[in-house]
């Protein structure tokens, strides 16, 4: 007689090591396209952003169309931003990444906005006299002195984009959100938990790998408090161990 | 081209507007939805925020519950609820999920308006003998409301779009439009059901902003 094998898959259980280990690859997959989703979504949103940022900035009367156009884009709701990308791009990873990207627009192009208003004059009078072309001022000293403005935007921008993909399951490219969906229809339990729990994990990932970022790229800050040297290096050793 | 046609002709169909998967029912179901889990979701947050924000309080909490809220996926909360107990008592999955995502919002802004009310007018009121529940009441929450506007209006954006994926599982509301788009393939009833979607959405958010704009004078304060 054979006897129903009493595993937590058979179970059903929401917590399972065996799903861990037969499942491996399909996990690794999906979290390979999620990492691919969001990392082309923001980098395509961000090469966006900034042309933009740059011409409200230096064409006053475009920033509010800019940023109202953004902020409608944002509104509009996840799911309905995929729809109306189909006619588009039909069932693909082209949709996702661009509805995406669509949504980082927001909050980066308003960050770096802030971030370029936030450099002090002075600092932008001392580049005119040594001798700064406009370029040159923009690449070296204006565009630095945002990063700390843009940054935080890029943060929130990246960790709603790894929550958003999950929706992108509606057209089949939503990394875990595919095994979400997959493990809503067959009530599957195991799947469904570890997917969201990777998630979020991916979420506070990339959240502390561009705050490490974020460290690097602002030398000057860093030993600013040098009474709590402490606080500042921790992040950067995080995203060293990461290699 | 053809595609905004078909659209067009979609929406244009008056069988497409009546019975119990037309655009008019959804539509009821999807804004009774947002504002039932707006009112609960305020009658959570709101008292927990302005004695938080009254006392200082379990500031880092009411802070960084928006942003933990970003990170956890609307669609992976949802499915949880359903694939738990809560699953097979009808909309409730939908309503906890929606009031989760609506308390982080509607907390942080009225805990952070709260909070930056200026500390010599809450002295000036103690001096005059103030008593802690009239200070909340006749002191800070009027300070604080023009932020605690801005949480209901993000709340109110949050639900809606909440609202539309809890049709992925099986909820009702404009969502279904959509998700019944996809089992059919019709890529004219998709966009059409988006579009209905992305308006309701855009008349929330209006409608919220008009509620700031014509409210009190000192709730037109600074928009964060």
């Amino acid at each position: 007689m054979t006897a129903p094998p009493d595993d937590c898959l058979a179970r059903n259980d929401w917590i399972c090591g065996d799903y861990l280990t037969t499942r491996r690859q399909i996990l690794l997959d999906a979290v390979g396209q999620h990492v691919r989703l969001t990392v082309v979504s923001v980098a395509l949103g961000l090469v966006i952003a900034l042309p933009l940022a740059l011409l409200a900035r230096r064409l006053r009367w475009t920033a509010g169309p800019v940023l109202g156009a953004t902020t409608v884009l944002y509104t509009i709701p996840s799911l309905a931003m995929f729809s109306l990308l189909l006619p588009v791009y039909g069932l693909s990873a082209t949709l996702v990444v661009v509805g995406l990207a669509l949504y980082s627009l927001t909050l980066l192009v308003r960050n770096i906005l802030a971030g370029l208003d936030g450099v002090p004059a002075e600092a932008k009078e001392a580049a005119r006299g040594m001798g700064y072309g406009p370029l040159r001022q923009l690449l070296t000293v204006e565009l630095p002195l945002a990063v700390p403005a843009a940054m935080a935007g890029l943060r929130i921008a990246t960790v709603s984009a790894v929550a958003l993909t999950t929706v992108g399951a509606i057209v089949g490219y939503g990394g875990l959100g595919n095994l979400i969906y997959a493990g809503m229809n067959s009530f599957f339990k195991a799947q469904v938990l570890t997917a969201s729990v990777l998630c979020v994990l991916l979420a506070v990932a990339f959240d502390v790998l561009l705050l490490g970022a974020e460290r690097l790229l602002t030398p000057w800050r860093r030993p600013a408090r040098s009474a709590r040297p402490a606080r500042g290096r921790r992040p950067l050793s995080a995203s060293g161990r990461r290699g | 081209m053809s595609t905004l046609a078909a659209v067009w002709a979609w929406l244009t169909t008056a069988a497409h507007w009546s019975g119990e998967n037309g655009v008019w029912h959804r539509l009821a179901e999807h804004a009774a939805l947002t504002f039932a889990c707006l009112a609960l979701s305020a009658l959570i947050a709101l008292p927990v925020a302005l004695t938080l924000g009254h006392l200082g309080r379990g500031g880092a909490l009411a802070v960084n519950l928006a942003n933990v809220g970003r990170a956890v996926p609307t669609f992976a909360v949802l499915v949880l609820l359903l694939l738990t107990p809560i699953g097979r008592h009808g909309p409730w999955p939908t309503v906890i999920a929606l009031v989760l995502f609506a308390v982080p919002p509607l907390l942080t802004n009225a805990y952070v308006g709260m909070r930056e009310v200026d500390p010599d007018v809450v002295r000036a009121a103690r001096g005059m003998g103030m008593t802690g529940a009239q200070l909340v009441w006749r002191v800070e929450a009027p300070l604080a409301l023009p932020l605690v506007l801005t949480g209901v209006r993000i709340a109110a954006v949050q639900l809606v779009a909440t609202a539309t994926l809890a049709a992925l599982v099986g909820g009702g509301g404009l969502g279904r439009i959509i998700t019944a788009g996809f089992n059919l393939a019709s890529t004219p009833q998709v966009v059409a059901g988006a579009v209905v979607v992305a308006v309701f959405a855009l008349l929330m958010e209006g409608l919220f902003e008009l509620v700031q704009r014509l409210g009190p004078a000192q709730a037109r304060g600074r928009d964060r």
